[in-house]
Parts: C-alpha cells; structure tokens; sequence
C-alpha cells in the first residue's frame, strides 16, 4: 500500500505534486470538518435535550451515536423537489452557493503554529469577502423558490445578514487595528503573554459585538425569525428538500463551527494556551496548540446551542433596532478609542 | 507572490463540487414521483392567489443601500488599520474626518426614521 503510493508520487511530474498535496490538505480539513458539522447536529439535539430534561435521540446505535448518520442518509435517499413555477438554475445554484464560501474560509485558518492551509497576508479581507458571500445563497433561494414564505423569508433574512455583517466587519477592524496584520497567525501572534494578553480583554465590547452578530449571520436562535415556524414556516429554504435542503442545513452548521473558531483566534488567542505566563504552563506543555484551539471553538459552539434553549425568538424590529441603533454606534465609539490606545502604546497590549 | 493564494482558489472550488456533487447524489439517488400538487409552491391548502414575486417594503431597500455605505466604509477601515501605526496622529484624524462625516450622515437617516421597523 505505501509502496503503491510512494510509487505513484514518484511518478507525478512536479508540476502536478503540489496541487496533489494541497488537495491532500484540503482534503485533511474537510473530512474533520464534515464530521464536526454532523457531531454538531447531535451534540444540538442531546444539548438541548438534557436542558429540557429529556434525553435527546438514543435509538440510532449505542445512546443514538449513530443519529448523524441516519439522518445524512436518510436525507440522500429522499427526492429532491423542483417546484414548476421555480427557476430551476437558480434553485440548484443557490445551496451550491451558501456551502461554497462556508467551506472555502477555511483555507486561511491557522490551526496551531504555521498550521495553516494558505498563509497569506490577506486572510482577514478573504474571510469577510466569503462571509459576505452567504448573502447570496439566501436571496437567490428565496427569489428562485417563486414562493411568499421563502420570498419573505429570505428578504428578511438577506436584511438582518447585511445589518450584523457590518457590526461584525468593524469588530473584525478592531481585531485587525490590534493584531496590526491581516494574517490571522500574526493576530494569533500578537496575543502570545497569557490570559490577560488576548484580546477580548482591550476589545471586549467588540469581541462580544462579533460574536452575537455571528448567532444572527448564521440566522440562529434568537435570531432566527427567517424560520420563524409560527409565520412564514422555514423561511427561505421552505421549498427545498432531500439533499438540496441537506446542503443548506450543512452551510449553516459549518458556518456556526466557522464563527466560532475566528472568534477563537481573534479574541482568545486562537492556539495559545491559556496558561500561558503562570506556573501551570509546566504541566500542559505536552498539549498542541490544536487541542486548545478546538477547545476554545468547541466552547463558543455550546454557546450557540445554550441560546438556543434559553432565549426567545427576537421580533424582527427588535433585531434591527440592535444592530443598526445599538452595535454599529457602539462598535464606531469602541474603533476610535482603540486607535488612542494604540498611539499611547496602552500597555500591555499595544506595545 | 500569487502563489500563495493558489490553496485558496482551489478550496474555494472544492467547496463548491461539495455541494453540487451532494445535490447530484440526491438527484442519482433520491426517488423521482413528480405530480403537479407536490410541484405547486408552498401556500397553506390554497392555489397561489398571485406571483409570489410582489411588491415588497421599500425598507429593505433603504438596508441595502445603507450596507453599501458602511462596508464600503469597512473596505477603507481594513487598509488604514494594517498601517495606523506607521500614520500616528495625522492616521487617526484623517479618519476620524472621514467617519464624522458618515456618521452626520447615519444620524440623519436615523431622525428620519429609516431605521424604524415597526
């Protein structure tokens, strides 16, 4: 088997060896990537679950472990619906297009030290290009559906993504002005010195701005009057079902897991260890940078699921009154005040 | 230079096979019983009344063409931040002009109620 393969590697011209490895690569982050988004789905459900005291799924394999699986294969057997009055293209386009950019970010992740797929200067500027880009997947479902709920509900959706994703761009700003580097290692490098050195500390109004307009870019609960059930059913991707609706409900997931990851390297010192600085660092050497990482996401994950099950659906003023009238003054306030700290070398963090 | 961003174009097209190649296992997969009830759009236990493609509040207009401004204004922010402390002083005030007159602007919408939702 490795024979065949050294092989086979041996025998690729040069020119095609380094495409090879990145596929390999992107390869190597997908698979994870996928597994998490479908452990994420049954994480939500037992979550929430035992937060309502019940027990979640638990017929599907040893105590419903297998749940994921069932339901992605149930999902591909079942038919795709075209509706006769739809644009048929653009119907298809459209999940194509929500799933495209939410896995694409991923190629400027830093995953540890010099872990990262692309490491380019500008990492930041790409990921909210493609976060930008998630807009589209939602209007072109919901125009394409020929339907008024997923009309409405993609409307609705498309002016909610808008009005967070600019409160979410000046905190991106903030982390950037910090880190001084739109490549996010450099960010990540910036924050080295321990707990108090990261920089949701110096930038904790931003830092708690971002991640709450990530809960609404990703059109979650309490934000997530575009399936608001009660009115306008699922909103825009009402018309859509089997693997077509699957695309769309994996865009979403994977988008949560995205957010929180960048709020983990931007904020809380993406692989850093948080002990950092103090005399436990001694005892958790052996840890990569990785383990910390994920587990700083894996976080920020339970938080979507807890608001989840605690917090009532927003009415749709309510959510633009908060960000138009709320995050985007405060955010503005919040640049300018940074900017001083960073001309007077506020230290520790703007050395 | 370009090189290193050779990765990123070719994630951004395997993100995309992902989701067509899914949608295509659906359509190989999936049963296909067409009947024209199952293919009408969506509208609780009537037939549409109308195109579904209606006029629609001019509010969501007014959030698009506010969201050009600010993340045009992002687009500026990203640049100036890399280099604010090369600028110094003169960095900040130049762009701190600039945001005062965006935000007379964002006031101005404000008092005039394009913000109000209700």
């Amino acid at each position: 088997m490795t024979a065949t393969l050294l092989e086979f590697w041996n025998g690729l011209p040069e020119d095609f060896r380094i495409p090879v490895l990145i596929l390999l690569k992107i390869v190597a982050i997908l698979v994870p990537l996928m597994l998490s988004v479908a452990y994420l789905t049954f994480a939500e459900r037992k979550i929430i679950g035992y937060m309502q005291i019940r027990i979640g799924p638990q017929r599907v394999g040893p105590r419903g472990w297998l749940q994921p699986i069932a339901d992605a294969l149930k999902l591909l057997l079942k038919e795709i619906i075209v509706p006769a009055n739809a644009n048929r293209f653009l119907f298809l386009l459209a999940p194509v297009l929500s799933i495209g950019p939410a896995l694409a970010a991923w190629s400027v992740m830093p995953f540890g030290h010099g872990m990262v797929l692309a490491n380019v200067d500008a990492g930041l500027l790409f990921l909210l290009a493609l976060t930008s880009m998630g807009v589209y997947g939602v209007i072109i479902a919901g125009w394409a559906s020929n339907s008024k709920y997923a009309f409405l509900g993609a409307m609705r959706s498309a002016a909610q993504m808008v009005a967070y994703e600019i409160a979410m761009g000046f905190a991106l700003v903030g982390a950037l002005m910090a880190g001084g580097s739109l490549n996010l290692g450099k960010i990540v490098l910036a924050q080295q010195g321990g707990v108090l050195h990261w920089f949701w500390l110096p930038l904790l109004p931003l830092f708690f701005i971002y991640f709450i307009s990530g809960v609404a870019e990703t059109n979650r609960a309490p934000f997530d009057v575009a399936e608001g059930e009660s009115e306008i059913v699922a909103g825009f991707h009402v018309e859509y079902s089997g693997m077509a609706f699957a695309v769309f409900f994996l865009a979403e997931y994977a988008n949560m897991i995205l957010i929180s990851t960048l709020a983990a390297v931007l904020f809380l010192g993406g692989w850093l260890s948080p002990f950092e600085g103090t005399g436990w660092q001694a005892y958790v050497n052996w840890v990569p940078g990785t383990v910390w990482l994920l587990l700083k996401a894996a976080g920020f994950l339970f938080l979507f699921l807890w608001f989840r099950a605690t917090f009532p659906r927003y009415r749709y003023d309510q959510i633009m009154r908060l960000g138009w009238k709320v995050f985007i003054p405060i955010t503005i306030v919040w640049l300018f005040l940074e900017g001083f700290a960073i001309l007077f070398h506020l230290q520790p963090w703007f050395a | 230079m370009l090189e290193g961003y050779l990765p990123v174009l070719m994630f951004i097209v395997v993100g995309l096979l992902v989701g067509s190649v899914a949608i295509m296992a659906g359509f190989v997969l999936g049963r296909r019983r067409p009947d024209p009830a199952k293919l009408s759009p969506y509208e609780c236990g009537f037939e549409a009344f109308e195109d579904s493609r209606t006029k629609f509040d001019v509010r969501y207009y007014l959030v698009a063409i506010l969201f050009i401004i600010f993340d045009l204004e992002i687009a500026f922010l990203f640049p100036w931040a890399v280099a604010l402390h090369r600028i110094g002083v003169f960095g900040l005030a130049a762009m701190g002009l600039f945001l005062t007159i965006l935000v007379v602007g964002f006031v101005y919408e404000w008092k005039r109620g394009a913000l109000e939702w209700e």
